[in-house]
């Protein structure tokens, strides 16, 4: 029954990180930009959830209504301001530019908010769970499962039945023939990377509530969001929310073999899935 | 002479440091339908990227119902009204037959053409419009790239070397029909390598010639002899 509880816990832990690989996937998906920043964007969304909830005294969850429009907001204005200039056929600048931006985040966080670790505190949630037969569920789990699996849905839903997400296509298939069509690929971008970093919001806030952070970690979770999204297949959202199962239930049946193993056996697994199938489980159809 | 709606003056394009267009002069009327002829590398397709903003030159040399968009972006001068059904189709693999032609119009100009009014010209992409627009064969997706520059409701359209790579009965198809698609009042420029299909849907033509216009006149008296000195360029 241990293993059973593993490999569900593993599952919902695999939530919270197809929510870190999302938007990665889609701002890879869009504009080919491979954004070595986007760990540090979660924490950075963590702190400024921590922020709202200790100056406006909310619950974290309700902080999520000011956070997820700031990082959006942020997102457009970063695109627009920076990463646009570094786009084109060389995929060096982009890479570069969002590494810097790794280490301004981090450093910046270092100064406002010190290297002392941070938890937000979502009261009894944290400490909730259903039992299910001999297994106990976490309810902040099973939520953070649900919300990335509405996520996912939503992101699919946009991509695929709006005129965002056909422009999101059109420019990531086209750029030119995007242009004659009246698109602007660098507003498009913006709106992109503003729907990116959404998403990064609500995983960075559920990442404070579940566990403490501070200005260093952001790495590790660009680390989990990569390997999410290179497992489930580039583009393809679904297999990214599958990539973040494998990778979760992989750490957690690892820590039940031993409590050491837990990160170890995710990049095992992780390295044997690149093996065997580079473009991953489930590769984007090409046209 | 009626007024043109573009015109261009001493028009000079680069890609870095090759230049492959030397002062083009050249105006197109209102109405008009403009060929444009020319052998690989004569600069034709240099000349369609200049004026839909794909490629930006200096200001001053493009003029569009008098307004300078040299230095406008494609997004920008496709807003005015100047679409393009560009060489080899270019069609978004990504999306469907039907959304190809949604975000043609996704400007939302007013005018005679619509998904419905397009699909009733070519009702196969209406049998088809759920598939994707890789699935279709050549004439087809000619089909799609046209009524997708339709659903914009330009007042000037360009067609970019509309026949190439497709079958002789399907250019013949899409000939015959060009008239009637052109015919709502739109200016037309086409681009083709094929001069007898040039000359029979144009009334006037240019012949571009290393990056120069080597030619220009009326399409249906100019001589034969003219046109084979101006296109390749021999005694």
């Amino acid at each position: 029954m241990d293993w059973v509880n593993a490999v569900v816990q593993g599952t919902l832990l695999g939530g919270l990180y197809a929510l870190f690989a999302a938007g990665l996937s889609l701002i890879f998906g869009v504009m080919r930009l491979v954004n070595i920043a986007h760990g540090d964007l979660i924490i950075f969304a963590a702190y400024l959830g921590l922020t709202v909830t200790m100056t406006m005294g909310v619950h974290p969850l309700l902080a999520l209504f000011v956070v997820v429009p700031v990082m959006g907001f942020f997102g457009y204005v970063l695109q627009r301001g920076i990463l646009n200039q570094t786009l084109g056929d060389d995929l060096l600048p982009p890479l570069l530019v969002t590494f810097g931006l790794s280490v301004i985040l981090q450093n910046g966080l270092l100064e406002i908010y010190t290297a002392d670790p941070q938890k937000m505190n979502a009261g009894a949630l944290e400490t909730a769970s259903i039992p299910i037969g001999s297994l106990s569920l976490g309810v902040l789990p099973v939520l953070t499962f649900a919300i990335a699996v509405a996520v996912i849905w939503g992101l699919q839903w946009t991509f695929y039945r709006t005129a965002l997400g056909r422009a999101f296509r059109a420019v990531s298939d086209n750029q030119d023939i995007a242009q004659l069509m009246g698109l602007n690929r660098r507003h498009i971008y913006g709106l992109a990377m503003a729907l990116a970093l959404a998403v990064t919001a609500i995983a960075g806030i559920l990442l404070g509530i579940r566990t403490s952070f501070d200005p260093s970690v952001g790495g590790g979770r660009l680390i989990f969001g990569f390997e999410a999204v290179i497992i489930g297949g580039l583009g393809n959202l679904w297999g990214t929310l599958t990539g973040g199962i494998i990778l979760g239930v992989a750490q957690t049946v690892g820590a039940k073999i031993d409590p050491g193993w837990q990160v170890l056996s995710g990049h095992i697994v992780f390295l044997v899935i690149l093996a065997v199938r580079p473009n991953g489980l489930f590769p984007r159809v090409s046209g | 002479m009626r007024e043109p709606i573009l015109n261009m003056s001493g028009l000079n394009a680069h890609y870095s440091d090759f230049q492959a267009l030397y002062g083009v002069d050249m105006d197109v009327a209102e109405g008009e339908v403009l060929a444009i002829i020319g052998a690989n590398g004569a600069g034709k397709t240099t000349l369609m990227r200049s004026i839909t903003g794909l490629l930006q030159n200096g200001a001053g040399q493009i003029f569009y119902r008098g307004q300078d968009i040299s230095g406008l972006r494609a997004d920008q001068v496709a807003s005015l009204g100047i679409a393009m059904v560009p060489e080899g189709r270019q069609l978004f693999p990504s999306l469907s037959v039907e959304e190809n032609l949604i975000i043609g119009g996704q400007l939302g100009r007013k005018g005679p053409w619509n998904l419905a009014a397009v699909q009733k010209l070519f009702p196969i992409l209406e049998e088809r419009r759920n598939l994707p627009s890789s699935a279709l064969s050549g004439g087809q997706q000619q089909m799609v790239a046209i009524g997708r520059a339709l659903m914009a409701n330009p007042d000037l359209i360009l067609f970019d070397e509309i026949s190439l790579g497709l079958a002789p009965i399907i250019i013949k198809d899409i000939y015959e029909a060009l008239p009637g698609i052109i015919g709502e009042g739109m200016s037309a420029i086409i681009v083709e390598q094929d001069i007898s299909k040039a000359l029979s849907v144009s009334s006037r033509v240019y012949c571009l010639q290393e990056g120069r216009v080597s030619l220009e006149g009326q399409s249906g008296t100019i001589e034969r002899a003219d046109i084979s000195r101006a296109y390749f360029g021999i005694e």
